[in-house]
């Protein structure tokens, strides 16, 4: 075990893992994230709390996940390089390891121009892949990227996050493959709804083998609504979401479409099991954790394993 | 080059309110070949001011000159002369020739006449667009020739973020993914050896953020 966390033990037991994710207020309310929570547990393996995404200013990644693990629930740090420098990434990653979370996810983070602050000074001083070596750094060499010891090193089970539609299309596994010489033990996609690219992405994955060395863990995110499916499909740069897929839940009348979005996701989870490769899934049941129980009991994936 | 863009007039004029004579300086270097700061622009930013005051009723006495650089003391020392005769300058340079200037007369107002923008080229007559962040730690021979400091959005060293769409970036449809625009180069050239390669954390200590640069040649000292 690398960091011993929940999610890495059901991974290496062979179970097919599901996470979620719970997006932390716009405000120091704890009993937002504890009313997530509740829809969350017992649902999955671990629960993303992400970090201010879309570059709009939330409760800090480590506050939710503290919030999340009082209640019983593991939690999985998100974390942007965007808003902090080296020195404030290693010293939230020791702190959050020293407060006992155990998942993280490294990321690049969206532009600043996307949130409140458009006029916000962005960091960048290291990019996502350079985070990945750095926590993978202080975790298996005991020190600091200077060289410096550490007293005691941080344990983080580490992720990436890979987005199989953006482009360009064929340098996708090929940048997967530099996150996990940089050190990820898993991943979690981007949101998929183009089936076909991301089976084309997977054979390519499994071709060189990178699918034996890395959990993958598919991205899904229930719709809501066709309306939703088009703002997505929009206004999220490399969102890849089809016609036909589009048409499915456009076809059905406005009150049947969120039942329709639940019915399609549960299908598509059930087609992500079978496939050679995919480890988990990742439901991003965004804003609409309460359906969270309902998709992933749906799939068959309930009650979640137990793993000493 | 160093590019710029022209200050508001109201802005200009609110700054040069209280003095009643001033001099325009403009200068022949970067600013002349991006038309925001050269002999010409000095000329009209003058008469547009003059028109301005006199229209409010508060005449004032403008001196149009135009320095061959403004960032080297030889051409800044041409202002002696008459500097003093003047309350204020108003520089159409870029910001350091702005700085040189209050530098070296330190008895006079230095002002912005213009916003300096950034070390870019002339895409097309009346375009221009950033290059060069001047990081100090040049790593062009591994990214095709196209700088991931200054093209990408986020300054990533192993791009194109999950942003990229269609060749442009997330930032928006006319800003082009800077590594897009690598990947393509590294292609054609046959080096995407160089892609799926860790890179090493860039050291900003040669960029601003070791602090104010300088150079020190000793060989021209």
């Amino acid at each position: 075990m690398k960091a011993g966390s929940n999610l890495e033990k059901v991974l290496a037991a062979g179970h097919f893992a599901v996470t979620a994710e719970c997006g932390p207020p716009r405000g120091a309310d704890p009993e937002v994230v504890r009313k997530k929570a509740a829809y969350v547990k017992g649902n999955v393996d671990a629960c993303n709390v992400t970090d201010n995404q879309t570059s709009v200013v939330r409760m800090s990644s480590v506050a939710g996940c503290m919030l999340l693990k009082e209640l019983g629930i593991e939690p999985l740090l998100q974390m942007v390089v965007r808003d902090r420098n080296r020195i404030a990434l290693q010293s939230d990653l020791l702190g959050a390891s020293a407060l006992g979370v155990r998942n993280m996810l490294c990321l690049s983070g969206d532009h600043q121009k996307f949130g409140d602050d458009p006029q916000a000074k962005n960091v960048f001083d290291i990019d996502s892949m350079q985070l990945i070596h750095l926590v993978k750094t202080m975790r298996d060499e005991g020190t600091f990227p200077s060289g410096q010891k550490l007293e005691g090193a941080p344990k983080f089970f580490i992720g990436c996050a890979v987005n199989p539609f953006a482009d360009p299309f064929e340098i996708r596994v090929p940048r997967l493959k530099l996150k996990m010489m940089a050190g990820a033990d898993f991943v979690q996609t981007q949101c998929i709804y183009n089936m076909e690219k991301f089976k084309a992405y997977l054979e390519e994955a499994r071709r060189q083998g990178l699918h034996e060395k890395v959990k993958i863990l598919a991205g899904v995110t229930p719709l809501k609504s066709a309306g939703m499916a088009k703002f997505m499909k929009k206004m999220v740069a490399g969102m890849d979401i089809p016609d036909p897929v589009i048409k499915r839940i456009a076809d059905e009348p406005k009150e049947k479409q969120a039942a329709k979005g639940i019915e399609m996701c549960i299908e598509q989870i059930q087609e992500l099991k079978e496939m050679e490769g995919i480890a988990g899934v990742h439901v991003m049941a965004i804003e609409w954790e309460e359906k969270l129980q309902e998709i992933i009991g749906g799939a068959g994936l309930l009650p979640r394993p137990v793993v000493e | 080059m160093i590019t710029g863009t022209p200050k508001p007039i109201e802005e200009i004029l609110e700054m040069i309110d209280p003095y009643e004579r001033i001099v325009v300086a403009g200068c022949y270097g970067c600013v002349t070949v991006c038309r925001v700061g050269g002999e010409k622009e000095v000329q009209v930013l003058a008469s547009t001011l003059r028109l301005a005051r006199e229209t409010a009723g508060k005449k004032i006495t403008i001196k149009e000159v135009c320095l061959e650089r403004q960032c080297d003391p030889e051409y800044i020392e041409q202002m002696r002369p008459y500097i003093h005769d003047y309350q204020a300058v108003l520089s159409i340079a870029c910001g350091a020739g702005i700085q040189f200037l209050a530098e070296k007369y330190t008895a006079t107002p230095s002002l912005p006449g213009i916003n300096t923008g950034f070390l870019g080229v002339t895409e097309r007559q009346g375009e221009w667009a950033e290059r060069c962040q001047g990081c100090g730690d040049c790593v062009l021979h591994l990214t095709g020739g196209i700088c991931p400091v200054t093209r990408c959005a986020k300054s990533l060293f192993h791009g194109p973020c999950g942003g990229s769409v269609q060749g442009h970036c997330e930032v928006g449809k006319d800003t082009p993914c800077g590594w897009q625009l690598i990947i393509d180069r590294l292609k054609s050239l046959d080096q995407m050896d160089n892609y799926v390669k860790l890179k090493p954390y860039k050291g900003w200590n040669t960029s601003r953020d070791g602090g104010p640069r300088r150079i020190v040649r000793e060989d021209m000292i």
